[in-house]
């Protein structure tokens, strides 16, 4: 277990190669020069040279990429263009709002989506299951924008329950989280019970009705237990997915975090920004599937066995 | 004294498929019984209806009564049934790879049984399955409680799966065709330990399988089962004997011998037919020798006789 | 009868296939139905709520919403639509050849593709909107990068479960060459699995056609877009609700209207198991 760790994390490394080489060099294709913004109209192309060598943009790719990543492993993600503060600076001060509003909007979506996915799979056709699946269609189909949007308009402008925006106290964490939790929970639900389902026809659970135990604590101790191993893994490999909506959510809100500032940096052509935000979200990605397979480990002794 | 188990004419649906037809069958106290027949005649449906647990398939009994220890099961609750089901009567799966929860611990999967009918505590139960898997033969119990199911034999597995219909101290004990998954070195083994302990502990025993020699070899007495009718039951002395049906006598004339395929029987060609495409008459007469226009038209009567039933228009004739 | 038409028998399907059409014909006839242009401001009667001239109310230029609602549709339909061909087109192509010829080649497309997988669609997009600049054709574009994995994984899956058959092997022995057994046999029988989730990804590209369209890369004003409405929306969703309610209720139910048809067909076709695999 412990040598397949070490190997899993090896295979990390030229994953985290790969997606570092692809994030450097499609930034290079946006157009518009970062630089304008630094230099006043009709300066000289000798100040312009000067900037430019300031921020390294002058020597060949290949160069900038080695010089880039060798300084991201040292934890220097450059100096924002339009900001001039070091980028590390900008990512620290973001990074705590997003992971906190990803975190709660993944537990949201994992407690409700669980918990819908078992009722519907236990009540399969009737009305409750009808109710909750056709609830789940209704919340993955909305965008999340406009559904953070009708939240705000119900409860801070109509029932004044909740702030419109920003980030102060856990109220303004509530209709974000339940924004991007929504969908989430969506596709818990939908999961759990179609692998709740699928599960209850194994084989070992007719045995486990002929061993005499109660129908419900088959399904919650045995089924269930089945049932999740797919939910987590893919809950796993979908932090993506959160994240992804963090970056709509964040800017429907107003809230700081890597969203707002991806979005604010791309409209800027803040390169070393962008870069920045964009290697934040692939390691959760990466981390993500790497996790996912940890817990699946955890979760399944065969999985353990193959993998020792 | 009233048979343990009885089935009383009873029909089986799927649906609308009509599986099962009017099969009657009983089990005594402490008696080995055999149930016969290719595979599709219908087994696995009288098992799953003798424990009430035909609606996981979603399946019903449309006719007849299944009585155990002389209540009919129909009118209990489910409440009441769940509680025969492992107390009084164990279930032995056919494919023992499958039959165990994956993800819990062996020990666990039987403790489970005596904790939950016999009110044992969890070191009381314990010790009553290390007992049980040491009877089974199972070398190093107190490591193999320790186990996951993937660590296990398929043999070992099947002895865990008999543990477990065991440790409820049950009355009776339905084996689905518990060694057809099974090496046949493993086979014998198997039919030899459950035989051996249901004797010993006087358990009736419901055994499903489609080797007539381990009918011979265990069994008390006998009921042949061919698309979803009961073609032949009684005492296994005399029926083997002089078998009245001619599908009893196909199968009797074609016990596997030591080199042949599993569960192939050369004897007699031909299928079972599916349920959807039962053909007129007796069922079985595109397949028998001694048809005439009466089993094509006419579906044979059930005859009682002194020690069983034979459904048969030409029974016992000669070929 | 052929499946798509099966599936508008069974209620959900009719009822979603009706709302389909609908929305299908509104944006083929678009000039015809409405009674303003989308384009024409009339500033003194912005920020009118539902009435009986303007059924939905007008936006911050006055102009008629349903109007530009129905507009919108053509541009978020055309796009997303658009978008996804593109994307099964170039899906199928590389899934089949990379599961067809294997070695390097599948390599390279399975790790590419399950590298971007794992990315949220959005961001795809937004870095390649980023890169080819806003309006419908970057959109387009990035839309279609954006689903491409999903169908090169798909096709990829088809093929390779299919290769295995004995009709191929027996079509191989018989001397057929390899774009005869992949156009005339393989293909064609992966294709039901891939047009129906080419469908069901139809409904999540109107999503993200509409995301795309509120960060103000979409269709450029004065072009209506469900998501550009919804954009200029946000700013008045204190003043003028309605702005923003009413494009946002079109991409639900119309989304909505593509899951539950693609359902019907899903049980029409009979192809359930042969998605899952891939889920």
């Amino acid at each position: 277990m412990l040598s397949w760790l070490v190997k899993r994390l090896l295979m990390l490394v030229p994953v985290f190669l790969a997606v570092s080489v692809v994030i450097f060099s499609i930034l290079h294709f946006i157009p518009g020069d970062p630089i304008d913004n630094l230099l006043k109209i009709g300066s000289s192309p000798e100040a312009r040279a000067e900037v430019e060598a300031r921020y390294g943009l002058d020597k060949p790719l290949p160069v900038q990429y080695g010089i880039w990543l060798g300084n991201v492993l040292t934890g220097d993600l450059g100096t924002a263009i339009v900001a001039r503060r070091p980028v590390a600076d900008l990512i620290a001060q973001a990074l705590p709002h997003s992971l906190r509003l990803g975190g709660l909007a993944l537990l949201f979506s994992t407690v409700v989506g669980v918990t819908l996915g078992v009722v519907a799979a236990l009540l399969r056709d009737r009305w409750p299951d009808r109710a909750i699946m056709g609830g789940v269609l209704l919340g993955s189909t909305m965008p999340s924008f406009w559904l953070g949007l009708i939240l705000i308009l119900i409860f801070s402008v109509s029932l004044g329950w909740f702030p419109v925006s920003g980030a102060r106290g856990w109220e303004s964490l509530v209709l974000p989280v339940l924004t991007i939790g929504l969908g989430g929970t969506a596709l818990v639900a939908r999961i759990t019970r179609v692998s709740m389902i699928e599960a209850s026809g194994r084989d070992f659970v007719m045995l486990l009705h002929a061993k005499g135990l109660s129908p419900l604590r088959i399904q919650l101790r045995h089924v269930l237990r089945h049932a999740l191993i797919p939910v987590v893994t893919i809950l796993a490999l979908r932090i993506g997915w959160i994240l992804g909506g963090a970056v709509t959510v964040e800017v429907v809100f107003a809230r700081p975090g890597l969203g707002t500032l991806l979005i604010k940096s791309l409209s800027q052509h803040d390169y070393p920004v962008v870069q920045a935000c964009l290697l934040m979200l692939a390691m959760a990605v990466i981390l993500g599937t790497l996790l996912g397979d940890i817990l699946q480990a955890l979760m399944d002794p065969r999985v353990r066995a193959a993998l020792s | 004294m009233t048979a343990l188990l009885k089935l009383d004419d009873i029909s089986v649906s799927i649906g609308n498929l009509g599986l099962l037809d009017r099969i009657s069958l009983s089990v005594g106290r402490g008696q080995v019984v055999g149930l016969v027949g290719e595979s599709g005649s219908g087994k696995s449906l009288t098992a799953m209806a003798a424990i009430g647990l035909l609606p996981l398939i979603g399946g019903r009994v449309t006719k007849g009564t299944v009585r155990f220890d002389g209540q009919d099961m129909a009118a209990m609750t489910e409440t009441q049934r769940r509680k025969l089901r492992g107390a009084r009567i164990g279930f032995v799966t056919q494919n023992p790879m499958t039959a165990l929860d994956p993800v819990q611990r062996i020990g666990e999967q039987v403790d489970v049984v005596s904790r939950l009918h016999l009110g044992l505590s969890r070191a009381d139960a314990r010790a009553r399955t290390l007992d049980l898997l040491t009877r089974l033969r199972i070398p190093e119990a107190g490591a193999v409680v320790d186990a996951w199911p993937h660590q296990l034999s398929g043999g070992m597995k099947q002895r865990i799966v008999i543990a477990m219909a065991l440790a409820g101290d049950p009355d009776l004990i339905i084996a689905d065709e518990p060694t057809t998954a099974l090496d046949v070195t493993v086979q014998a083994q198997i039919i030899q330990i459950l035989g051996s302990l249901v004797r010993e502990r006087g358990v009736a025993l419901l055994l499903i399988t489609h080797d007539m020699g381990v009918v011979a070899q265990v069994c008390d007495r006998v009921a042949v089962l061919y698309a979803g009718r009961l073609a032949e039951e009684g005492p296994v002395g005399p029926i083997f004997a002089a078998p009245a049906h001619p599908y009893t006598a196909a199968l009797i004339g074609c016990i596997p011998q030591d080199g042949m395929a599993k569960g192939s029987l050369t004897g007699i060609p031909g299928a079972v037919p599916s349920a959807a495409a039962f053909p007129a008459g007796c069922r079985f007469h595109p397949r028998c020798p001694r048809a005439s226009d009466l089993c094509r038209n006419t579906p044979p009567m059930i005859v009682h006789r002194t020690a069983g039933q034979v459904a048969c228009h030409h029974p016992g004739e000669a070929e | 009868m052929i499946a798509p038409l099966r599936a508008l028998r069974r209620p959900q399907g009719a009822v979603a296939g009706l709302w389909l059409i609908l929305v299908i014909c509104a944006a083929l006839f678009a000039p015809l139905l409405t009674p303003y242009a989308y384009d024409i401001q009339n500033l003194p009667n912005a920020y009118q709520p539902a009435s009986a001239q303007h059924w939905l109310g007008t936006d911050e230029f006055g102009r008629d919403l349903l109007t530009r609602l129905i507009y919108g549709a053509r541009t978020s339909l055309s796009v997303s639509a658009t978008a996804i061909s593109i994307s099964v087109f170039c899906g199928m192509v590389l899934g089949a050849s990379a599961a067809w010829f294997g070695g390097w080649l599948d390599r390279i497309v399975t790790m590419t593709v399950d590298l971007t997988w794992s990315f949220p669609e959005i961001l795809i997009a937004l870095i390649l909107v980023a890169i080819i600049g806003p309006g419908t054709t970057g959109v387009m574009i990035a839309i279609s990068v954006a689903y491409l994995a999903q169908f090169t994984r798909l096709t990829r899956a088809q093929i390779m479960t299919l290769k295995g058959e004995t009709f191929i092997e027996a079509a191989r022995s018989l001397g057929a060459g390899n774009a005869h057994l992949l156009f005339r046999h393989l293909l064609p029988n992966a294709l039901a699995p891939v047009l129906v989730s080419a469908m069901l990804a139809t409904g999540d590209a109107i999503i993200l056609e509409a995301t795309l369209g509120f960060f103000g890369l979409g269709a450029q004003p004065p072009v209506p877009s469900w998501g550009g409405m919804m954009s200029a929306g946000s700013a008045l969703v204190f003043k003028a609700p309605w702005v923003i309610i009413f494009p946002g209720l079109a991409v639900a139910i119309t989304v909505v209207a593509i899951n539950l048809y693609g359902d019907a067909l899903i049980a029409e076709l009979d192809i359930r198991s042969r998605l899952r695999r891939e889920a």
